[in-house]
C-alpha cells in the first residue's frame, strides 16, 4: 500500500537501527524515551522495535490513550445516558467493555439498553436523521485527532436542524497532559515520541515549551517501523548534541501549521476547559466543552446526568502506569485478575493500553539481544 | 484510537462526500476538514473523515534521506 509499504522497508530499518545502537554506545548514561500515543506503544510492539532497542534505551509508555484516560465517571455518565428512555447512546468500540463504577456499557446493550457502536461520528448523526422519535448521543471520547470530526459533526447538525443529535464531550487535549508530567518529578523522561496524528491536526508549535521551559527534546512520529526509528534516532542525537528541539518525523502527514481547517472547526465548536484525566487529575484547560452556541447539541445540557466522582478499582495502578511511572507488571491484577477478557481497568480494555500491549506481547517483547 | 490509513480520492460529490479507495476497497469519506484535496490525492483517513492531504514529496525526500542515512550523519 502506498505510503505503507515503503516505510516498513527491512534494509532502510537495519541501518537506522545501526545508527541508534552507535549513539546509544556514545551515552554518557541510559535515556528513558517516552511514546505519548498508544497508537505507538502497539506500533513499537508490534514491529518488534522494543526488542530491538539498545539496552541504554528504555522505552516509557505515556497517557496517550483516550479510553485509559476517561475517568470512570465519564463512564458513568455515558451510561445513564444509555438509560434514559427512548435514547440511544453511539460510541467508538473501544469504550464498550470500560468499567464504569458498576456496569459497562456492553453490559447495559445485554440488558435491552440502546448502544450503538459507530466507526464516524457521522453514523450517529445518520442514526439521528433516521430515527427522529429517539435521541442519539455520541459519547465524544478522544484527543486532537477525534475532536474535529467531532466538531465538524455537531456543525453539520447544528445546520440541518437536527435536534435529536447530541453529543457528551469527553475530549481531551494532548499538550497540557505532558505539560503536567513534565512539570511533575517523580517521573524522569529524557525525551517525547510525540502523537503523528495529533500533530497532524496540531502541528509542532503547541510541544515548543517543552524543549524551551523543561530541556526536553521532542520529535514527532508516524507509525510506520521507519517513522519510529527515525523518532528515536532523533531524539538519541539531540540528547547527545544537547539540543533539545522539536522536529517532525513524519513529514508527509504534519506540518508546522498542523491543519487549519481541522482547528477552525475545533475553535467553532469548543472551548477549553479543565477536565479530569485518569492518573493525572485535573489538569488546568486540557478538555473540550461545547460552546454555547451549540448548547443545543450539547448532551450535558440536555439530560439530567447523574454521576458522582468515584474511585479507581482499588489495586489497579493504570493511573501510574498511564504516567509512565510503574510498568503493568508491576500490578498484581495484570494478568491474573485483570485481562483483556476481564479486565479491571481501562489500560488492560483498549487494545492500545499499555497493560493490554503488554498482555498481548508479553515481556520478551521488551527486550532481546539485537 | 488516533488509527489513520492512507487512502485515495476517487470520487468528489456534494457537501465534502468522497469516494476513496483504501488498498482497493472502497470508503465514503468526509472532506470537510481538507476543503483543498481534489481527485487523485492521497489522503489521511481517521474514522470516516480525512484529516489532511499526505504530501508525496515530503515522503519520497524522508526516503531518500533515510536509505542514504544522510540525515543521520
Amino acid at each position: 500500500m502506498k505510503f505503507v509499504d515503503e516505510f516498513r522497508d527491512k534494509e532502510v530499518a537495519q541501518t537506522i537501527l545501526a545508527r541508534i545502537h552507535e549513539a546509544a554506545g556514545r551515552l554518557q548514561k541510559p535515556v528513558r524515551l517516552m511514546e505519548v500515543c498508544g497508537t505507538h506503544t502497539v506500533a513499537l510492539f508490534r514491529h518488534g522495535i522494543r526488542a530491538l532497542m539498545p539496552e541504554q534505551v528504555r522505552l516509557l509508555s505515556g497517557p496517550g490513550c483516550p479510553v485509559c484516560v476517561t475517568p470512570t465517571a465519564e463512564i458513568d455518565a455515558a451510561i445513564s445516558l444509555a438509560r434514559q428512555p427512548q435514547t440511544v447512546l453511539a460510541t467508538f468500540g473501544d469504550m464498550m467493555r470500560v468499567p464504569g463504577s458498576e456496569s459497562t456499557l456492553l453490559k447495559e446493550r445485554a440488558a435491552g439498553r440502546q448502544v450503538l457502536v459507530v466507526y464516524s461520528p457521522l453514523d450517529a448523526l445518520k442514526a439521528a436523521q433516521k430515527r427522529p422519535d429517539h435521541e442519539v448521543v455520541l459519547f465524544g471520547v478522544g484527543f486532537e485527532t477525534t475532536a474535529p470530526l467531532v466538531a465538524s459533526t455537531a456543525l453539520q447538525a447544528q445546520q440541518r436542524g437536527l435536534r435529536n443529535f447530541s453529543v457528551y464531550s469527553a475530549h481531551k487535549l494532548v499538550p497540557p497532559a505532558l505539560a503536567a508530567l513534565v512539570a511533575a518529578d517523580d517521573v524522569r523522561v529524557d525525551g517525547f515520541i510525540c502523537p503523528g496524528h495529533v500533530s497532524t491536526v496540531i502541528g509542532s508549535q503547541p510541544y515548543e515549551f517543552i524543549p524551551r521551559d523543561h530541556g526536553r527534546g521532542c520529535v514527532i512520529a508516524g507509525f510506520e517501523p521507519l517513522d519510529v526509528l527515525e523518532a528515536i534516532w532523533r531524539l538519541l542525537r539531540q540528547i547527545e548534541l544537547q539540543s533539545p528541539q522539536v522536529e517532525i518525523a513524519y513529514r508527509r502527514a504534519v506540518r508546522p501549521e498542523g491543519n487549519p481547517e481541522a482547528l477552525k472547526r475545533l475553535s467553532q465548536a469548543f472551548v477549553t476547559v479543565d477536565a479530569e484525566w485518569r492518573g493525572l487529575g485535573t489538569i488546568r484547560r486540557s478538555g473540550l466543552e461545547f460552546r454555547e452556541e451549540l448548547s443545543a447539541h450539547n448532551a450535558k445540557e440536555r439530560f439530567d446526568i447523574q454521576t458522582r466522582p468515584v474511585a479507581d478499582p482499588p489495586g489497579c495502578l493504570c493511573g501510574e502506569v498511564l504516567r509512565g511511572a510503574r510498568e503493568p507488571e508491576d500490578c498484581a491484577h495484570f494478568g491474573t485478575t485483570c485481562t483483556p477478557e476481564q479486565p479491571v481497568g481501562p489500560c488492560m480494555v483498549s487494545s492500545e493500553g499499555t497493560c493490554a500491549a503488554h498482555y498481548r506481547y508479553g515481556e520478551a517483547g521488551r527486550r532481546v539481544e539485537a | 484510537m488516533c488509527l489513520a490509513v492512507p487512502a485515495e480520492i476517487t470520487e468528489i460529490g456534494e457537501n465534502s462526500r468522497a469516494q476513496v479507495s483504501i488498498a482497493g476497497t472502497v470508503r465514503e469519506a468526509c472532506l470537510d476538514l481538507v476543503p483543498e484535496a481534489k481527485v487523485g490525492d492521497w489522503v489521511l483517513l481517521h474514522a470516516g473523515f480525512a484529516i489532511q492531504v499526505l504530501d508525496a514529496e515530503a515522503a519520497a525526500e524522508t526516503l531518500e534521506l533515510l536509505r542514504e542515512g544522510g540525515v543521520l550523519g
